[in-house]
């Protein structure tokens, strides 16, 4: 009985995900679409997006999804919900439907090696966005399109090795730093976590205490910090890998009775509305910005590999960093 | 010498003793952790955050364990606590005065009653439809998550509302209101299962459901009623994880928490075969996880290993709670205690 119902409406979906896909192919000047003769009009991209855990993540997504439909591409998009296992069969599904271009964001940076060989076979180019992978093999993928983490990182260490006279809030003589970092494994966290570890090498008196994952989410960044805060005596500086982590520290701060961006000064990286509406208000300190909206970056990189010619490997995002003031100045007109 | 055999034999001997090991070895790391002081007019500590961070996996641990008594498993609970945290803050967000308390009670009960339609929908598939319940329940646990998406457009909705806030990060006579809500369920769940017949009919449900049924117990409307009740808990939960941050986070509010649920509810005693349950056992597993997970930064466990290391004190408590597991560790049962101490320190 329920196994009839089942199929009936398995059944039912099909049809309606093929009418979709029809009505949305006689758009791009009716060719139907199967990849690689058409002109630009009807490229197909699958996306794969690492999930939504973010204000950063949505912000990229809206960009990606609204660049797509100005570019005239056809985009597959779908959701990885952080999880490899979500992405890989995501890229499989893009690759037996013979789509023109791939892109994601890698969840993690290993184990891609085997799902991207299947695609080089199946002649798809492959562009990564916002993360990149770790493999020896970089014919596997035609271009890396995405900040430069490790920059990111070097950046916020720079601005606390500038400003380690006025860090160090209790005084002590040294710089007690404790560190939120993103998912484990992820590009960001290592190469976020790297760069602040070089450049705060500068100077001795920058210590980072204590290091743990809040998984890029705003309960995790409180729950961690929350312990911190217990376990560690005169923290100095909090240095969060994203925004959202930062913001839920800011509010472990507040319910133990300190001030953030006074008695524990805050480094986050990202400059989401959120965090740069916290920065204006003075709960955060710097802010360093990763740029999500890399949409139509994208889009032109997409119609420039389908059409054969030749890309960078590496395509860096512009961005910039924010103090106090400058965030006064820009929040008005942030589009995320 | 006083007889320490009952005590020993006692089902939630070993759970007990896990937690309090564990609680030793946070204050070895870290000497002030049981200290608990008065911040801003109410109670600041690590053992109050402990409390009031293991409420959510409370509640859900209370419904998984009258699920669980009647032989079933709700694989839904973590999507449906995103759904109640996703329909309470897009309901605030769209508000005319967003911050009014009236707002906050509007959001919270629709959120409860979309819940208590959700839990209406797996006890129908269980009950009625008789689908295995690990089927049942795991469409909600995949789709439940894109519906929390619809409702908020893919988006993490933020919501400025101080009632609403309360519940996850106030306070009450110098108490979080988490800990309260989670022991007044806990309180009536225990009345409602203990003092009345209520508690033996489920697990004559869940001991052998036809003999229960040709003996005169609904079954199927016992059946129906612990899904609901587990959808409402996770409810409640879901509203306490968002108001905690005041955001709700489709994709990662209550992630995994049905795992963490059905974890509490098999260390605190409650077999997944079905019929007996211990709400108490509920209690300290709850309590034991939410500890692990504090433990973690408290003693600086690199990000790198903190799974492994959950991991290995997960399966030095089921062992420990296994009696031939015991029996081959030792056959005297005082130097079994020694492998807990060595596994988790």
């Amino acid at each position: 009985m329920f196994k009839k119902i089942l199929t009936a409406t398995a059944g039912a979906a099909l049809i309606g995900g093929l009418a979709a896909c029809g009505s949305s192919s006689s758009d791009g000047a009716g060719s139907g679409g199967s990849g690689g003769s058409g002109g630009s009009d009807d490229i197909t991209m699958g996306f794969s997006q690492v999930g939504a855990e973010s204000g950063w993540r949505s912000a990229n997504t809206t960009s990606i999804r609204d660049s797509a439909k100005t570019a005239g591409i056809d985009l597959k998009f779908s959701d990885a919900q952080q999880k490899q296992e979500n992405q890989i069969k995501a890229l499989r599904s893009y690759i037996q439907q013979k789509v023109d271009v791939i892109a994601f964001s890698p969840v993690v940076e290993t184990g891609w090696d085997s799902v991207l060989q299947e695609a080089k076979r199946a002649k798809i180019p492959v562009i990564l966005t916002d993360r990149s992978v770790d493999s020896d093999d970089d014919s596997l993928y035609e271009t890396f399109l995405g900040s430069d983490f490790v920059e990111e990182g070097e950046k916020a260490g720079q601005w606390l090795v500038d400003n380690a006279a006025d860090s160090d809030v209790d005084g002590n003589g040294s710089i007690d730093v404790v560190e939120l970092q993103g998912t484990t494994g992820a590009a960001p966290a290592i190469d976020r976590k790297e760069g602040f570890a070089e450049t705060t090498k500068a100077d001795p008196t920058i210590k980072v205490v204590a290091s743990q994952t809040g998984d890029f989410t705003r309960d995790g960044g409180k729950k961690v910090m929350e312990s911190f805060l217990k376990s560690q005596k005169g923290i100095d500086v909090v240095y969060a890998h994203n925004d959202d982590m930062g913001l839920g520290a800011i509010e472990a701060i507040e319910a133990a009775g300190k001030v953030p961006g006074k008695d524990i000064k805050i480094i986050t990286v990202d400059a989401v509305k959120d965090g740069m509406t916290a920065l204006s208000e003075g709960k955060i300190n710097y802010i360093v910005e990763c740029n999500p909206l890399l949409g139509p970056q994208l889009m032109d990189l997409a119609k420039k590999v389908v059409a054969g010619e030749d890309v960078p490997q590496r395509v860096v995002t512009e961005e910039t960093a924010f103090d106090q003031e400058t965030a006064k100045q820009v929040l008005a007109d942030r589009q995320y | 010498m006083p007889d320490l055999r009952p005590l020993v034999r006692h089902q939630l001997m070993w759970p007990v003793l896990a937690l309090v090991v564990l609680l030793v070895v946070n204050v070895v790391a870290t000497p002030s952790f049981f200290s608990i002081r008065m911040q801003d007019g109410h109670l600041y500590g690590s053992l109050v955050d402990i409390l009031r961070n293991g409420a959510p996996v409370l509640l859900v641990a209370l419904g998984m364990t009258l699920v669980i008594a009647t032989r079933g498993i709700d694989l839904s609970v973590g999507a449906i606590a995103a759904i109640a945290g996703a329909v309470a803050c897009t309901s605030i967000a769209g508000s005319s005065q967003e911050s009014a308390t009236g707002t906050a009670i509007v959001a919270m009960s629709t959120a409860l009653a979309v819940c208590v339609l959700l839990g209406l929908w797996n006890g129908f598939l269980v009950s009625v439809l008789g689908i295995q319940p690990i089927i049942a329940t795991l469409v909600l646990m995949t789709a439940g998550r894109g519906l929390a998406m619809l409702v908020t457009d893919g988006q993490i909705t933020t919501v400025n509302n101080p009632a609403f806030r309360r519940l996850g990060a106030g306070f009450v006579a110098t108490l979080p209101v988490a800990i309260i809500v989670a022991l007044v369920v806990l309180g009536i769940t225990a009345v409602l299962t203990r003092r009345t017949a209520l508690g033996m009919l489920i697990e004559a449900v869940g001991i052998n459901p036809e003999a229960a049924r040709l003996a005169g117990v609904r079954s199927r409307t016992i059946i129906w009623t612990v899904y609901v009740f587990a959808a409402f808990c996770a409810g409640i939960a879901g509203l306490m994880i968002a108001s905690n941050t005041s955001a709700a986070d489709a994709n990662n509010a209550g992630l995994f928490i049905e795992l963490d649920a059905i974890l509490a509810v098999v260390i605190g005693g409650t077999s997944l075969a079905g019929g007996r349950f211990s709400l108490t056992g509920t209690l300290v597993g709850a309590l034991f996880i939410q500890t692990l997970a504090t433990t973690i930064p408290t003693i600086g466990i690199p990000a790198e290993t903190n799974y492994l290391f959950k991991a290995v004190a997960v399966i030095v408590v089921c062992l420990l709670q296994s009696p031939q597991a015991r029996a081959a560790l030792a056959v005297n049962r005082r130097p079994a205690a020694a492998p807990v101490k060595a596994g988790v320190a």
